[in-house]
């Protein structure tokens, strides 16, 4: 019984070393292309609308509703010791460095890794790709050098946008619903937030934007067979963007933060 | 130096344990036009994505105009893929983008064209190939199936390529639309002077586009030879296949009800 178990975990740890393997190959090649002309910038426009302008309707509810949603619960816990005032702070810390990156990309790689790998999977299986490679376009810095760079330049407005969006869902609620003097709410967000707060909260976003773009990216540009290997991409591009914000998350936050 | 346009000489690639190329030899002359023939799997598009540089070999020579291309860097790929076009069996149309786009994508993209100028190359191949100018604004999905066929040849022909390769150019299309596909890939090749290599496994568009024949099995070219002497070609495996005879050499792997 040990040695099939054995077997199966030596298996799942080669499997899981491969396909980390690829995906590391795959982002130094794009890196490593990115910076050799011939730069496709009409390409790098349609991804930042695709990703950014497009994704502000998504992000700016998620973002307002977890405001409102934040405020609610502070005050909550907060009012049994008295400390209400603390609900402003707790809103625009938790917002910029935190929720709102975090929740921002998975709400990203949800509807825009999904859509990359969808389309890019369609265009493998249906040699658009190697089109591409007959019509003397190296498609790599075509189709994924422009997402990538997309990405890292447009997650970090997006969050900024929603951290916005967000602080005032939690002035909306603590003004109209918890009865916060208007002024006094805002002095205590702005006096209270440090600049290392919004800028974390940036740089996670950069990150992030740069892990849901290569998972999109990657999985698109493997998949293989027909209808069910664009699903399965699209799938997978999504799940594993999910769990690398997670996992980066914890990383950059040890990084920004830890004593 | 050899004189020939494309030259492969013991070319194989094997998936896993399967061997679908096994020792490939062959010449194409400039401006000569070769059909490659052969059964469902016989490793027809393998071949031709090998000498596209789409596959890698996993031995043997592929040279084209003399050079040898089966090491090539991605800056030597894209160099000599300046001397080729094609035509992909279902058309591989760029979907997000419009016919003449589509069409113009190689002289913009890649010859750094203006989209002014490389919009008059893409109307004036649209032309060649007998569609409209006003076909230049719809997307591909709007296009029937010979129509995308078209826009394809175009796409292929609108960077006036040396070598043109035709994957499969009349599966899926009536008989009148694939004889329309065939008489414009004689057209086009012989305008361009291009060197061609197509597959099908439709003799009546092999025999009409078609100087010489090749005929794929088992991962062999087992015979290869003029387009008039394939019917007294004297090889059992080539005349089952050209009449289409389920009896002969060729078994396919069928099992019965």
């Amino acid at each position: 019984m040990t040695v099939p178990l054995l077997t199966v975990l030596g298996r799942m740890t080669l499997a899981f070393l491969r396909a980390t393997g690829a995906v590391t190959a795959f982002a130094f090649q794009a890196v490593r292309l990115s910076v050799q002309p011939p730069y496709y910038r009409r390409q790098m426009v349609r991804q930042i609308l695709e990703i950014g302008y497009y994704s502000l309707p998504v992000v700016g509810l998620t973002a307002i509703f977890t405001g409102m949603v934040l405020a609610l619960q502070s005050y909550t816990g907060f009012a049994r010791f008295s400390a209400e005032s603390a609900i402003p702070n707790v809103v625009v810390v938790s917002l910029t460095r935190e929720l709102g990156p975090v929740l921002a990309a998975l709400m990203v790689a949800g509807r825009v890794g999904a859509a990359m790998a969808a389309e890019i999977g369609t265009m493998r299986v249906t040699e658009q790709i190697d089109a591409l490679t007959t019509l003397s376009t190296n498609p790599f810095k075509y189709l994924v050098v422009p997402r990538l760079i997309a990405g890292i330049v447009t997650l970090p407005i997006l969050v900024l946008v929603a951290d916005i969006i967000g602080v005032l869902g939690g002035f909306l609620v603590g003004v109209y619903k918890l009865d916060f003097n208007d002024t006094a709410y805002l002095r205590n967000t702005i006096d209270f937030l440090q600049f290392q707060d919004v800028f974390s909260g940036l740089v996670k976003a950069a990150v992030f934007g740069f892990l849901i773009s290569l998972m999109g990216c990657y999985h698109g540009y493997t998949s293989k067979g027909g209808a069910q290997g664009v699903g399965m991409a699209t799938t997978n591009a999504v799940v594993s963007a999910s769990m690398l914000i997670l996992t980066f998350n914890y990383f950059l936050t040890e990084a920004f933060f830890a004593r | 130096m050899s004189s020939s346009k494309i030259a492969l000489r013991g070319v194989t690639k094997a998936f896993g344990t399967k061997k679908v190329l096994q020792g490939i030899d062959f010449d194409v002359a400039p401006g000569e036009s070769l059909v490659v023939i052969g059964g469902s799997g016989s490793g027809k598009s393998v071949l031709l994505k090998c000498i596209l540089g789409l596959m890698a070999p996993d031995s043997g020579s592929i040279r084209v105009d003399g050079e040898e291309t089966v090491d090539f860097n991605d800056r030597d790929r894209t160099r000599v893929m300046r001397k080729f076009g094609m035509l992909f069996q279902g058309g591989a149309l760029f979907d997000s983008l419009r016919v003449w786009e589509n069409v113009a994508f190689g002289p913009i993209q890649s010859d750094g064209m203006k989209p002014g100028p490389a919009r008059e190359v893409a109307i004036a191949k649209l032309g060649a190939v007998g569609l409209g100018p006003e076909i230049g604004e719809l997307f591909p999905s709007e296009l029937s199936g010979g129509m995308q066929k078209r826009v394809a040849l175009a796409r292929a022909i609108a960077r006036e390529p040396e070598i043109i390769f035709f994957d499969e150019p009349t599966t899926g299309l009536d008989p009148i639309m694939a004889d329309v596909i065939n008489d414009l890939i004689v057209k086009c090749v012989s305008d361009l002077g291009a060197t061609a290599i197509s597959i099908t496994h439709d003799m009546a568009s092999a025999r009409k586009i078609g100087h010489r024949i090749g005929m794929l099995y088992d991962g062999k070219l087992i015979w290869q030879g003029p387009v008039a002497e394939i019917d007294r070609s004297g090889n059992a495996h080539v005349d089952q296949f050209i009449h289409g005879r389920a009896e002969g050499p060729i078994q396919m792997q069928v099992r019965r009800l």
